[in-house]
C-alpha cells in the first residue's frame, strides 16, 4: 500500500484526495423532526433529529440544548459489540458534536421558551449501520443534512408559563453548513476519506471542519502517530477546498427535499 | 367506541383482513454475513446476521449445537417521543421472544461450539415491529446461508372496536382491546411465537389465529420473492416460468 501511495494511487483506484461516492437522502424517517441517510462508499449511517422541551443548563439559561450522540450498532461490523458506547463511539459523537456546535450552525439563542426554565432540546442521534472507514465524515454529513431539513412545531408561551403547540411546523433556525474533512497519514502520504483497510494501517488521523466562508471551526487529531507542520497546513488548505465540494452535495440533497414538498 | 372502524373500513382505509403495505429486501448490509430490510406500514427495520462464529467467552459454547443470540433495538429517533439509546426492559423481552421464535427453524446441531448473532434495528416503529422484525430476521438468516427447516414469518391479529382485525397499526394497538402476535413456519405449520394481551373469547381467539396465519401466508410469498430477487439476478419472471 505504501508503495502505491508513493505513486499517488490507492488500493481501490482513487487518487489521494478523492472521496468515495457520497449519497445523501433526507427525510427518510417520517417520525423524526429531521433525518438523513448517508452512504460514503460502503459506510452507511442514518441520523434522526428529535425535538423536545427541556431544561437549560444553569450556566446557559438563554440557550437551547443540542445533543449529538452516535452509536456504532452491533449490526454494523463483525467487531462491534452490543453495550454502552465505547471510546471510539464517544470520540465520534464528540468530534461531530464539536463541528456542529462550534460552527454555530444552529442558533441556540432562538430556541428559548422561558429563559432559565424551558428551552427546546435538539437531540441528534446517529445509528451507524455499516462500517467501512471514515465514520466521522459520514456521521457529520448525516447530522448536518438532518438538521438542515428539521422542522419543529411553532409554539406560543402563555403568560402563565404554559407552552401551546400550534399546528404549523417551522424550520429549525439554522444558517451555516459545517463540513468535516478527515485525513489519514499513512507513512508520508496524506489521504482523505480513508476506508477500513486504510484505517487499519494509518499512523495518524486528523479531522478539520470548515464553515461556508472557508474558516476552520473544529479539529481533532487522532491515533498515536504525529503530523508535521507542513502536513497540518496541507490538511487545512485541502479541507477548505474539499469542504466546499461536499457542501454543494449536501445543499443539493437538502434542496431536492424542498422541491418534493412544493 | 366505533372510532377506529367504520363500515368495515379502518382508520387507515384498510379492510379488517388487509395487511399494511409492505416491502422486503435481502442483502442490504455489506459487512454482515446475512441481512434483510422490511417496511410494513411505517415500520422500517434492518436486520443483520453474523455467524456461525467462534463464541467468546468460550465456556458459554455448547458442545452439540450453536448458541443463538438476538438483540432487538430501537433507534432513538424511531418513536414519537425520543427513546433513550440504552436497551429497555421491553426491548430485552422482545429480543428473547424473537430468538425463541426463530430458533425452532434453525438446525442448531449443524453448528456446534459456535454462536449466531441476530441484530434487529428498528429505524422507525409502528405497531407490530416484533412481527416485522421476525419476518426480516428469518430472511437475513437465509441470506447468511444458515441451514433451516423452514422460513419463519410473523404477523399480528387483534381486536379493535369489537372486531377481529389483521396487522394492527400503532393506533389500533394502543386504542384497541387486544393484540396477538403470531409467528409460524408456514410449510411445517408450526407456530413458534404466540403472545396475547387483551381479552378475547375462545371464538375470537380462534378467529385471530386464523387471521394472523392468513397474513403470514401473504408475507411468506413476499419473503420468497425477496430471496429469489436476491439470488436469481436474471429476474423473477424466469423463475416463475420455470415453476
Amino acid at each position: 500500500m505504501i508503495e502505491l501511495l508513493a505513486q499517488g494511487r490507492r488500493l481501490d483506484g482513487r487518487s489521494l484526495l478523492d472521496y468515495r461516492p457520497i449519497d445523501i437522502k433526507c427525510n427518510v424517517i417520517q417520525k423524526a423532526n429531521g433525518s438523513a441517510q448517508v452512504t460514503l462508499g460502503n459506510t452507511q449511517v442514518i441520523a434522526g433529529v428529535k425535538i423536545e422541551v427541556g431544561v437549560p443548563f444553569p450556566d446557559t439559561p438563554d440557550k437551547g440544548l443540542l445533543v449529538v450522540n452516535a452509536e456504532i450498532l452491533p449490526l454494523a461490523s463483525p467487531y462491534a459489540e452490543p453495550g454502552p458506547p465505547d471510546e471510539d463511539a464517544i470520540e465520534l459523537s464528540r468530534v461531530v458534536d464539536r463541528g456542529v456546535r462550534e460552527s454555530e450552525m444552529v442558533d441556540l439563542s432562538k430556541l428559548v421558551l422561558i429563559p432559565g426554565q424551558k428551552v427546546w432540546a435538539i437531540f441528534v442521534d446517529v445509528s451507524v449501520l455499516n462500517v467501512d472507514g471514515n465514520l466521522i465524515d459520514a456521521t457529520s454529513y448525516a447530522v448536518v443534512a438532518a438538521l438542515l431539513t428539521t422542522k419543529m412545531p411553532e409554539v406560543e408561551v402563555t403568560p402563565t408559563g404554559e407552552i401551546k403547540e400550534k399546528s404549523n411546523m417551522i424550520p429549525l433556525p439554522v444558517s451555516k453548513i459545517p463540513v468535516s474533512v478527515t485525513f489519514a497519514r499513512i507513512g508520508e502520504a496524506m489521504v482523505v476519506d480513508p476506508d477500513s483497510e486504510e484505517e487499519a494501517v494509518m499512523d495518524a488521523r486528523i479531522t478539520l471542519t470548515t464553515v461556508d466562508e472557508g474558516h476552520l471551526c473544529a479539529g481533532q487529531k487522532g491515533l498515536a502517530g504525529g503530523l508535521t507542520y507542513e502536513q497540518i497546513m496541507f490538511a487545512a488548505e485541502t479541507a477548505k477546498i474539499k469542504g466546499q465540494e461536499i457542501r454543494e452535495i449536501i445543499k443539493r440533497a437538502v434542496s431536492s427535499v424542498g422541491q418534493r414538498e412544493r | 367506541m366505533g372510532k377506529l372502524i367504520n363500515d368495515g373500513i379502518r382508520v387507515d382505509g384498510r379492510r379488517v383482513d388487509e395487511l399494511r403495505p409492505y416491502r422486503l429486501e435481502v442483502g442490504v448490509l455489506k459487512n454482515a454475513d446475512g441481512s434483510a430490510y422490511i417496511e410494513l406500514g411505517k415500520n422500517k427495520i434492518i436486520v443483520a446476521v453474523y455467524g456461525p462464529k467462534e463464541l467468546h467467552p468460550k465456556h458459554l459454547a455448547l458442545p452439540d449445537r450453536c448458541v443463538l443470540r438476538c438483540r432487538y433495538h430501537m433507534s432513538p429517533f424511531s418513536t414519537d417521543v425520543r427513546k433513550p439509546p440504552a436497551p429497555s426492559r421491553r426491548e430485552i423481552e422482545i429480543s428473547k421472544v424473537i430468538r425463541e421464535a426463530l430458533e425452532p427453524a434453525i438446525l442448531v446441531e449443524e453448528y456446534p461450539r459456535t454462536a449466531i448473532d441476530i441484530f434487529l434495528e428498528v429505524l422507525q416503529s409502528d405497531g407490530g415491529s416484533r412481527c416485522a422484525g421476525i419476518t426480516a430476521a428469518s430472511l437475513a438468516l437465509a441470506d447468511a446461508g444458515i441451514s433451516m427447516y423452514d422460513l419463519v414469518v410473523a404477523c399480528a391479529a387483534g381486536k379493535v372496536d369489537g372486531t377481529m382485525v389483521l396487522d394492527l397499526s400503532d393506533i389500533e394497538d394502543k386504542e384497541g382491546e387486544a393484540d396477538m402476535p403470531v409467528a409460524v413456519m408456514p410449510n411445517l405449520n408450526i407456530i413458534t411465537l404466540l403472545q396475547l394481551d387483551g381479552i378475547l373469547t375462545h371464538e375470537e381467539f380462534k378467529q385471530g389465529i386464523d387471521l394472523a396465519l392468513s397474513g403470514c401466508k401473504k408475507l411468506y410469498e413476499a419473503q420468497r420473492k425477496a430471496l429469489i430477487e436476491r439470488y436469481f439476478k436474471s429476474g423473477l419472471n424466469q423463475q416463475e416460468e420455470a415453476e
